[in-house]
């Protein structure tokens, strides 16, 4: 079974690739709410504007995508500079590749959110009003918690996603052994020298598990708070 | 304590038009669905707003369109117990009693929570989430939330509707006590005329937005041209009157006022407990004299002090020592009987509805 064991290369790699995966998800997280709360209960001009930039990185071509962060965030860009000033650096670094696959999930994230918000019975704010709670503990309180099946289903999207990002992070912030390589830069590496089969094959294997627990472990959640919760 | 309320909407094709004022601990708005009855409370919890308006509850100014206040529905300090109860789905029933009790400012927490699930009866169901519960259930923990949290007036918008009748029986008691027993007054949103007698304390009657007549239970059950037309019959009067004494042999309960005596089958409450009975007018006979060889128990002697024909049907309103009795008798029977208004009659309740605590019931007395 030798075969089976990981190189540092390759360990450096996975876990690199859940570093990234984890932050990109916990740090759109946030973003990602206000601006499905936003697409789901605001009216306002140029709300199909914010709704089409939303869901841009999944229509576009993720090279496009990387390519424009590139020009954004790269370090000669002005955005690029001016963060830079900062000590927040992202090309090159895997903080870029959190980045671009943050951005990358975010359509899924806010889509998987914004269904949960429209879904909660807003008859329910009403009742929670007349208890006193004004529009901001209404929110806590009543929307946010009846949203949690939709919010964790975003996050393990935003996570799977970003596991599986490759485009947009080779293009930004490229493929850099222990840098950058993340998990589907190294699988591409190994398709492209002989005698990579192998770790290719090793990669490969690692990738299916993480997404099947993700996708597992998202089933659980959302039937255990489906069923505290079973809104008759 | 007094509520008053103006309002003047259009809602699409629905135009609102409803004053009243009402000092009652239970005051009922009754009429058919479709009359705007919904549109006057929410519009009172501050859920909908009126292009001109006024809402004062106890002095204290919620809403006035002229003066530009309105004040938001979270800071109004009224409950609302809806029809469908809307308990939050991902709290207990603990902790959707407790939701209104910790928004409520400390010196205006007014109810005790101890008081409340026990006047409700919620001691087995505190730790059980929503889901689990029956309608009845459902709708008592509803009550008990909008309860704690300390509401200066409680709104109830059809709460038992979506109730079959044995849930209703179950919850009504539950309501009386709230009336009787607690400061808060209610403000019920009802088409039924059997929860209405047995709730209201006042009525107000809309009909296509508009108040069409305001008063006392007693006063607006006997007039029949208030009630729904299939309900009709249900009109009547409601009488105050005091247990005297219950007999053993005949499971017989005497009851007597100022109008006369009553005898009801089966037993209701202790001796000197006063009861609410209704009469339903189509349940009175009128005679023109004291008759011998009839099953009926009961003979009020009273004078006529008003006849309303309505086409073959007459309503005749009956003075009974100062009580008014409504009877539905046709127009034929009167003319034959030559009623007219001061002539001294005999009326003949044949059966008579209690509502009084837990014994609601209609029993027949012939």
């Amino acid at each position: 079974m030798t075969w089976l064991e990981l190189s540092p290369e390759e360990w450096n790699a996975v876990y690199l690739s859940l570093k990234v995966a984890f932050w990109a998800m916990l740090v759109s997280l946030p973003f990602g709410i206000l601006v499905a709360l936003v697409l789901a209960r605001g009216r306002f001009w140029g709300k199909s504007i914010l709704n089409g930039i939303v869901h841009l990185p999944l229509v576009m071509p993720p090279v496009v995508t990387g390519y424009l962060l590139l020009l954004t965030f790269g370090r000669r860009a002005p955005l690029g500079a001016f963060l830079a000033d900062f000590g927040i650096v992202f090309s090159f670094r895997w903080t870029g590749a959190a980045l671009a696959c943050g951005i990358m999930g975010f359509p899924l994230m806010v889509r998987a959110i914004r269904l949960s918000i429209e879904a909660v019975d807003r008859k329910l704010e009403a009742a929670a009003g007349t208890l006193g709670a004004n529009p901001a503990w209404i929110l806590l309180t009543i929307t946010l918690p009846l949203t949690l099946p939709g919010i964790v289903a975003g996050m393990i999207l935003s996570f799977a996603k970003a596991m599986g990002e490759f485009g947009a992070t080779i293009t930004f912030v490229s493929n850099i052994p222990g840098q950058t390589q993340t998990l589907p830069s190294l699988i591409y590496t190994f398709t492209q020298v002989p005698g990579g089969d192998w770790g290719a094959m090793r990669l490969t294997l690692i990738s299916i598990a993480v997404s099947m627990i993700a996708l597992v472990a998202s089933e659980i959640l959302a039937r255990r708070v489906g069923r505290r919760m079973e809104l008759a | 304590m007094t509520i008053s309320v103006e309002i003047l909407e259009r809602l699409g094709d629905f135009q609102l038009d409803a004053r009243f004022v009402s000092a009652g601990r239970l005051t009922a708005l009754f009429g058919p669905s479709g009359s705007g009855k919904s549109s006057v409370i929410n519009f009172i919890a501050g859920l909908i707003k009126a292009s001109d308006g006024k809402v004062t509850v106890d002095g204290r100014v919620l809403f006035d369109s002229d003066k530009r206040i309105s004040i938001p529905k979270h800071k109004r300090r009224i409950g609302y117990v809806f029809q469908e109860a809307r308990l939050f789905p991902h709290l207990s029933v603990r902790q959707n009693l407790a939701y209104g009790r910790w928004f409520a400012p400390a010196e205006d927490r007014s109810t005790d929570s101890k008081d409340v699930i026990a006047l409700l009866g919620l001691e087995q169901i505190l730790d059980r989430m929503p889901n689990l519960l029956s309608g009845g259930e459902k709708q008592r923990v509803a009550i008990g939330r909008a309860l704690l949290s300390s509401p200066k007036l409680l709104l109830m918008d059809e709460p038992l509707a979506s109730l079959d009748q044995a849930r209703k029986s179950e919850i009504m008691p539950y309501i009386e006590r709230l009336r009787d027993e607690t400061k808060v007054p209610i403000i019920y949103v009802s088409h039924s005329v059997a929860e209405v007698a047995r709730l209201a304390t006042e009525i107000v009657v809309m009909s296509n937005g508009m108040v069409i007549a305001s008063g006392s239970t007693e006063e607006i059950l006997q007039r029949s041209d208030l009630m729904p037309v299939e309900e009709q019959g249900e009109a009547g009067s409601v009488l105050e009157m005091a247990v005297v004494s219950f007999d053993e042999k005949f499971g017989i309960t005497l009851l007597r006022s100022a109008a006369g005596e009553i005898r009801i089958p089966g037993r209701f409450a202790n001796t000197g407990k006063t009861i609410r009975l209704r009469v339903r007018a189509r349940d009175v006979m009128i005679a023109d004299q004291r008759l011998k060889g009839l099953s009926a128990l009961n003979q009020l002697e009273g004078k006529i002090a008003g006849i309303n024909r309505q086409g073959p049907i007459a309503d005749v309103k009956i003075d009974c020592a100062g009580t008014s009795i409504m009877s539905r008798i046709t127009y034929q029977s009167s003319q034959n009987l030559k009623l007219a208004v001061g002539m001294p009659i005999i009326a003949i309740v044949k059966t008579a509805s209690i509502d009084a605590g837990n014994n609601a019931r209609t029993t027949g007395m012939t």
